[in-house]
């Protein structure tokens, strides 16, 4: 792998990180992270929308009218969020459920329009694909360190194994009751912004 | 930017187009994938069914057969509580309970539904012997953010309580969302209902129950509101608005 293409697909994991540095796609963030395979599970349907999105208006970009990019944009993201939605209706129900709405409001999600307004328009199809792959780690990671510490201490599992047992489950663990909530991973995310930017000082905004 | 691509016209065509790709692309995934989700869908409410007539350790993997065999759905009309004809299948309590002209507003509306449909489809579950074992009755009352969805397992007295399985449901995970929690369903089978004057006494108590109260379930911790609502709900379904003439009906009898 070439350290251009190195850069494109891990670059967004910690040097580019779509939730940390440019604080897209915080929304979905909080809602889906209760536990891990739900975190799981969003984090395939972006990286698969991203990346599809990605490519498929890096193939058009040069048809695309600029009067009217962002509604092309939005038909093509739309489609591809209807698409992972229905075939996750279709082979995983139960986890469909659980994720309801969440699925349908990646279309909102920032970091899909941001990567197609602000890359896939202008390069080529091979490395939008792989910078849409890049951007959906980058936010799964996040989203999986949010998730792992949420159903941990939250609940006293991961992966719904119980790792810590409960105390209304005879055990001794007692649940955090506001990392069960979604606005604890705030408080996550934010440790995570800082702990990257202790680790990259340049990531660092300057007054 | 070139200005050839700019013009009205080759915009228009060029949305046009792409509208149409996308347009195909949902339509051929929503089709194709449609009977995978209605199998699904089916799927998990079978086992939910199961799951409130005790019999899911018993099916194991074979949700489909256990169900075929065992139960058998039945449309009632709630009001006169006798059983009907009409698709158990495609009956869907939702739309019908949106619906003005297959729903009535409760006159008193204490799990908070605003409008109950006519009808309602339960569940028959026969024994290995094929004799009457359980009655699933479906329920659906506010929580503490939405409507909560179950159903209630009850052995052919319709007193003694099997189960209180909840299927749907948005309450907060970790408190409300404790329902589904095993060990709250646990505490449910062998009480009663209704007491001896034949009223309902089905309760969830706050701190937890006494021991030996044959009438009442230590409510969650955390969620005295989706205690109530559980409350309220099973105190609605089962009362004259609900199953009521069903159920004196069944007891007389009146069932085939």
């Amino acid at each position: 792998m070439s350290s251009d293409t190195k850069k494109v697909l891990f670059g967004p994991v910690v040097d580019n990180n779509p939730i940390a540095l440019q604080v897209l796609g915080v929304c979905s963030a909080l809602a889906v992270t209760s536990s891990m395979a739900n975190a799981l599970v969003m984090t395939l349907a972006v990286v698969l929308v991203t990346a599809f999105s990605n490519l498929f208006i890096s193939i058009i970009r040069n048809h695309i009218p600029s009067s009217v990019r962002i509604i092309v944009q939005m038909a093509i993201i739309a489609s591809l969020v209807i698409v992972v939605d229905q075939v996750l209706k279709a082979f995983s129900y139960q986890l469909s459920k659980e994720l309801s709405v969440y699925i349908g409001l990646i279309i909102t999600n920032c970091i899909v329009m941001g990567r197609a307004e602000a890359f896939a328009m202008k390069e080529k199809p091979g490395v939008s694909f792989l910078d849409g792959i890049g951007n959906g780690l980058g936010y799964g990671a996040v989203l999986l360190i949010v998730a792992f510490f949420r159903e941990l201490f939250g609940f006293g599992t991961l992966f719904g194994i119980e790792i810590l047992p409960l105390i209304q489950n005879g055990g001794w663990y007692q649940g955090n009751g506001l990392l069960v909530l979604p606005f604890s991973s705030f408080f996550i995310i934010g440790l995570i912004i800082w702990g990257i930017r202790q680790y990259k000082p340049e990531q660092v905004e300057k007054d | 930017m070139s200005n050839n691509k700019e013009t009205f016209g080759k915009t228009v065509v060029f949305v046009f187009v792409v509208c149409l790709v996308c347009a195909a692309l949902v339509s051929i995934a929503a089709v194709g994938l449609k009977p995978l989700q209605t199998a699904n869908k089916l799927l998990d409410k079978q086992t939910k069914i199961l799951e409130a007539s005790g019999l899911l350790a018993e099916a194991g993997k074979d949700i489909v057969g256990t169900y075929n065999k065992r139960v058998v759905a039945k449309m009632i009309n709630l009001e006169t509580g006798e059983i009907i004809d009409g698709d158990t299948d495609m009956f869907d309590e939702r739309s019908d309970s949106r619906d003005v002209t297959k729903s009535t507003k409760p006159k008193n509306d204490i799990a908070g539904l605003s409008r109950r449909a006519d009808r309602a489809v339960i569940y028959l579950v026969k024994s290995e012997q094929g004799q009457l074992d359980t009655v699933v009755l479906p329920i659906v009352g506010g929580g503490l953010w939405d409507l909560m969805y179950g159903f209630v397992g009850l052995a052919t007295d319709l007193n003694s309580v099997k189960s209180v399985v909840y299927s749907d449901l948005k309450e907060t995970p970790g408190l409300g969302a404790e329902v589904l929690n095993p060990n709250w369903k646990a505490l449910w089978p062998g009480k009663k209902m209704f007491d001896e004057q034949n009223n309902i006494a089905i309760k969830l108590v706050k701190g937890g129950a006494k021991k030996g109260d044959i009438h009442g379930v230590d409510g969650l911790s955390g969620a005295t509101l989706t205690s109530d609502g559980v409350q309220r709900t099973i105190h609605f379904w089962l009362g004259d608005e609900g199953y009521g003439p069903f159920i004196t009906k069944f007891r007389n009898g009146g069932l085939d």
